[in-house]
């Protein structure tokens, strides 16, 4: 018997270090281990030894059947681990290969940029202001001092609806509005779209964007215009930004102002980039005239303040480097996709 | 306005000034350069050369080999072709281009080879010096230009061409706004130069001698219209002699961009620019009857322009008329017949001022905007009219071409145009954020002529833009230097928000860039034949558009009542281009015609899209994402039955796969995917999908969300499949399941629509998954059987049998 046990273990040994999946060790089990395997059967003999030898035997039966046990044990915790890391490899990927096309919107890089002037004037205690684009005679020019026969009307060419409408050539037309609406202090920026009857070229649009603003308060300065101006230009370019003011003249404004923006290529020193000014001309601005108060009710006396209006597609495309105009518009996907 | 840089600095010596130093100082002070150029500019290597000898090719009959001095030492051998250089010409001095000069158009000089003689250069005709015969009248058009001693002093072989015939000024181009037209003139500009730059400023009073006499004797001038013609004076000469006017004059006229004449044409048109006072000078033998009125044109009243052109005048326009007819458009252009001819003897000079606003609507409608207009347009001062009248007759009498006639005429409404504004520097430096002493601001305002007195400033007499204390602040702070001025913070508190509207059309935009839609921006006027190629019915309400009177071309000359062809074009456009797919947005404005003054501008929100990813369900899927987000609930999609009430669109759209969107029964939108025919207007090779709604109905309907607690209870999932019949859409099975379950409900979900075996024909099966849940205890079987019991019955309503 002790034989037997011996040659049992030993072939149990044997078959499982040959065996190599899961099924043959499952197989190896139920042969030497279950109810109806070898060992099993060898130990039923048990009853046929005499009580001396039973102790012993019994003993050695069970340690023969510890081991096969453990070697089975172990031998299918190795088996899984082989198989488990057969399977990862198998499952290998090419991390190189392009990931899946997820669909992403944009917004327009003009609104992207306006929303960006609209979070630094909202900071500033500005309120945003629509008016409308198809406008009176008397919102766009007369009342911004700029009676018929004004030859500044010329510098602004005019999409006539009828003698008395026309699509508006500047957002200064919601200053009056604005004005009529709300008294003072007032802060605002009211940006949108404006017509000129300009052909499309690189650098003109018959329709284009435009942010007024306006600030109406007692002791509003010239130094108040010139430091709020610096700052949008310094948040919107970066610390380094400089602008320079230029006197100029608007029917609205006095005294008025365009403001440069110093060529970020050179440096204010001149280039091809700048047509060798050294500055980029960026916008209008200037302090509210008198008689345009005094048109809205307001006391020039009493309240002073200041205006601008900024062209959209200027800082737009000084932004982001676009050279032609007209891509803004053409909206192929292609281009936007770029912002 | 093109200044000389010479006739500045006839005025003002600013010759060490370095030209860019120059401008960057004018622009900084007010008066912005454009640009400067030098006249010349392409020529290089031209000089002065003496001819030696002449002698004849021997191998042409019209080329001929000179020898010139060219002060370089030996003499230079060099082959000319033209007719005026012959024997006779030696001793002639002629500009020579050297081996390795450029004339202008980029033309190079290289010596070569004439029909085997060596020519070491070119002679140059006026033209080959880009010059013409109105820049030196002496010389012949088609033939070497042979310099003229007489004019131009002694010449010396070898100097530069540009020195010596005076071929060397700059000219500054400026941008003059339109509130100061007396910078529209040398003398202007030379003021402000001298404002800037402090250097002394030498103008003199013209005066001239006269022959005694008085203008009034040969004619008699009277102000019909004084309310548009505030003076005018007039000055007679006797005996003119018509020739071309000196060198210098010349000079000073090319570089102002304005072609030499005469002499007596010349002067008026040098005044002008000198001054920046039109001047206007007639022919007394065409004054009929020796009488000049200033009136309105009668109404059809006839004249025909120096340009040769008969125009109709109205009675608007204010004409200077002999006994019998106008004789010019006071401050726009003179008649035909009554300008200067070769044969003049006697010639009227007129300075005169008119109201600007008159002057600007006659160029206007009688389509010709002259220098003289565009100046008169921005009101000039009567007081102007004197000193350019006697610097014409000055300028005469230097000229030696004629015999001015010692009293003028001057007639005058009277009244006192002086311009004064407060002055008051305390003020100012308020104003301006500054802290300028007041003798400062006062020494300032010397620089400008403006005299201050008694609390007043006082402009002189060409500033007529000086009427408010701003102006005062405004000359102050320009010759302070604006970019001196501090700059500060707005002081004070403030808090600036956007309007709920302003932040759900933030929203909005958000979310259509979160569905993967790339945001747009097209013109907001379209062809009226964009309605045909979106199919709008003939009667269309929106083909009554807001019309632009003067557009630039058909393209954009109606306000767009609709988005759409906006869209479709930037759909074709992108198709066109190649790209395989396009997902687009555009947020913008609708202009309705309303009866009223101004037409109404609702923002409308539009999508487009083209390419494999996207189909009907697809973009109904975005839109529905989109209310969900937005907080918009009970959006309901009808088949669209053609007309389309809300946009009245709904024929840009396929008959069967178009839906109108309702919230709270209100239309609200329409969706679906684009007519076959809509396609092909577009030139659009596949399927494409639009949508639009009116944002202003999502604002109304959509509700700021609040939070719903989570039920703590289980859920009980029930799928279910019917059979119904083919028509009934499936939006009215899942609203009888909802009603059926009831409160319970948590979710339908459609999961399978299936036609064909097994179903009968025009029935379909429909399979939904349906999710139960309560907030108050864990659902029990029996409580979802009844209220899969009911969904049933409410379907069975509909004719929707569950599915054996």
């Amino acid at each position: 018997m002790k034989e037997k046990l011996s040659a049992i273990l030993e072939s149990a040994r044997a078959e499982l270090e040959a065996s190599s999946d899961i099924k043959s060790l499952e197989d190896l089990r139920v042969r030497y281990l279950s109810k109806k395997g070898e060992l099993t059967a060898i130990l039923k003999m048990m009853g046929g030894l005499s009580a001396e030898e039973r102790p012993a035997m019994g003993q050695l039966a069970n340690s023969v059947r510890a081991e096969i046990e453990q070697k089975l044990s172990e031998k299918t915790e190795q088996l899984k681990k082989e198989l488990a890391a057969q399977k990862l490899k198998a499952e290998k990927l090419d991390v190189t290969l392009p990931g899946k096309d997820i669909p992403v919107g944009r917004a327009h890089p003009l609104n992207a940029v306006l929303d960006e002037v609209k979070e630094i004037f909202l900071g500033m205690g500005f309120d945003v202001v629509d008016g409308p684009e198809v406008e009176t005679d008397h919102y766009c020019f007369e009342a911004l001092n700029m009676p018929k026969s004004h030859p500044a009307r010329d510098t602004q060419d005019t999409f006539y609806i009828n003698d008395n409408v026309v699509l508006r050539t500047q957002t200064s037309s919601v200053q009056i509005r604005t004005m009529e609406q709300r008294k003072p202090p007032i802060r605002i920026i009211s940006p949108g779209r404006v017509y000129r009857s300009d052909a499309v070229d690189a650098t003109h649009s018959p329709l284009f964007h435009q942010i007024e603003g306006l600030v109406i308060d007692k002791g509003i300065t010239l130094s108040d215009l010139y430091g709020t101006l610096d700052l949008l230009m310094k948040k919107l370019y970066g610390k380094d930004t400089q602008i320079r003011l230029r006197p100029h003249h608007f029917p609205y404004t006095e005294p008025s102002a365009e403001v440069d923006l110093m060529c970020f290529n050179c440096g204010g020193k001149g280039c091809p980039m700048c047509k060798n000014e050294g500055y980029v001309e960026l916008l209008g601005a200037g302090m509210v005239h008198p008689k345009v108060l005094e048109g809205c009710g307001i006391d020039p006396e009493v309240y002073s303040g200041f205006a601008f209006g900024i062209g959209l597609e200027r800082i737009t495309m000084g932004r982001y480097g676009i050279n032609d105009m007209r891509l803004l518009y053409e909206n192929d996907m292609r281009f936007l996709g770029q912002f | 306005m093109d200044l000389s840089l010479r006739w500045l600095n006839d005025y003002i010596d600013v010759s060490d000034i370095p030209v860019k130093e120059l401008c960057a100082g004018l622009t900084l002070s007010g008066s912005k350069v454009e640009k400067y150029t030098t006249e010349g500019a392409e020529i290089s290597n031209v000089v002065v050369a003496k001819i030696l000898d002449v002698k004849p090719h021997s191998n042409s009959d019209h080329l001929v080999i000179t020898q010139v001095d060219a002060g370089t030492g030996e003499p230079i051998q060099i082959v000319t072709g033209a007719p005026n250089i012959r024997e006779d010409s030696i001793g002639s001095f002629v500009p020579a281009a050297l081996d390795g000069s450029t004339l202008p158009g980029g033309v190079k000089i290289k010596k070569g080879k004439l029909r085997g003689e060596a020519s070491n250069g070119m002679l140059c005709s006026l033209g080959e010096l880009g010059l013409t015969l109105h820049d030196f009248p002496n010389a012949i058009e088609d033939g070497i230009f042979i310099l003229d001693e007489k004019e131009l002093g002694e010449l010396v072989p070898g100097t530069d061409i540009h020195k010596a015939i005076g071929f060397d000024d700059t000219t500054i181009e400026f941008e003059i706004t339109p509130n100061r037209p007396d910078c529209l003139a040398v003398l202007g500009l030379a003021r402000e130069t001298h404002a800037t730059f402090c250097r002394p400023l030498d103008i003199k009073e013209p005066s001239f001698k006269g022959i005694g006499g008085s203008a009034s004797d040969e004619l008699s001038v009277e102000i019909v219209n004084k309310e548009l013609c505030s003076r005018y004076m007039a000055a007679v000469v006797k005996n003119v002699k018509i020739e071309p006017s000196p060198l210098w004059m010349r000079q000073r006229l090319r570089a102002s961009g304005v072609r030499p004449i005469n002499n007596l044409v010349d002067i008026t048109n040098y005044v002008m620019l000198e001054y920046g006072h039109p001047m206007h000078a007639f022919d007394i033998r065409y004054i009929n009857g020796n009488s000049i009125k200033i009136r309105s044109a009668a109404e059809g009243e006839k004249i025909t322009t120096l340009d040769g052109i008969e125009r109709t005048l109205t009675a608007k326009n204010l004409v200077i008329a002999d006994s019998e007819k106008p004789v010019a458009v006071a401050g726009v252009m003179g008649g035909e017949y009554s300008g200067i001819m070769d044969d003049t003897n006697t010639v009227v000079f007129e300075a005169a001022c008119f109201n600007g606003a008159s002057v600007r609507t006659t160029a206007k409608s009688l389509g010709m905007r002259t220098d003289a207009s565009a100046r008169f347009e921005k009101e000039l001062d009567p007081r102007m009219c004197e000193p350019a009248l006697k610097r014409a007759c000055q300028l005469v009498e230097e000229l030696g071409c004629g015999e001015v006639v010692t009293g003028i005429i001057d007639c005058s409404n009277g009244v006192d145009t002086q311009k004064s504004a407060p002055f008051d520097p305390e003020w100012i430096n308020r104003f301006l954020g500054t802290d300028i002493p007041e003798a400062q601001m006062i020494e300032y305002l010397d620089r400008l002529d403006i005299k201050v007195k008694d609390g007043r400033a006082y402009a002189p007499a060409y500033r007529g833009d000086i009427e408010y204390k701003n102006d005062i602040a405004e000359e102050v702070a320009r010759l302070y230097g604006y970019n001196n001025i501090p700059q500060t913070i707005i002081r004070g508190t403030a808090s600036g928000e956007l309007t709920p509207v302003q932040r759900f059309s933030r929203k909005l935009s958000q979310t259509a860039v979160s569905l993967g839609a790339y945001e747009i921006c097209t013109f907001s006027f379209v062809s009226p034949k964009s309605f045909d190629k979106i199919a709008l019915p003939a009667g269309s309400k929106l083909r009554k558009t807001v019309e632009i009177t003067n557009p630039l071309g058909e393209d954009t000359s109606v306000m767009r009542t609709t988005l759409l062809p906006s869209m479709c074009e930037v759909l074709a456009r992108n198709y066109k281009n190649g790209n395989a797919e396009a997902f687009l947005y555009e947020i913008g404005n609708e202009y309705i015609p309303n009866g009223g003054e101004l037409p109404d501008e609702p923002a409308r929100i539009v999508f487009g899209a083209y390419g494999d990813r996207y189909d009907f369900y697809y973009i109904k899927g975005a839109v529905e994402r989109l209310f969900d987000v937005l907080g918009i609930d009970g959006a309901e999609y009808e088949p669209c039955t053609g007309d389309d009430d809300v946009f009245d669109e709904a024929h840009a759209f396929h008959p069967g796969r178009c839906a109108v969107i309702l919230i709270g029964g209100k239309k609200v939108g329409i969706m679906g995917e684009l007519h076959p025919d809509v396609l092909e207007n577009y030139e659009i090779g596949t399927k494409a999908y639009a949508v639009k709604l009116n944002v202003p109905d999502l604002f109304d309907a959509h509700a700021d969300r609040t939070y719903t607690p989570l039920s703590r209870f289980p859920s009980m999932a029930r799928d279910l499949a019917v059979v119904c019949d083919d028509e009934i859409p499936v939006a009215h099975l899942e609203k009888a399941i909802a009603e059926g379950v009831g409160r319970i409900l948590e979710s339908v979900k459609l999961f399978d629509v299936y036609k064909g075996a097994q179903i009968e024909s025009g029935k379909k099966s429909v399979a939904f998954s349906i999710v139960m849940r309560s907030d108050e205890a864990t659902l029990t079987d029996e409580q979802a059987d009844a209220a899969m019991k009911k969904a049933l019955k409410k379907l069975g309503d509909l004719g929707a049998k569950i599915r054996e």
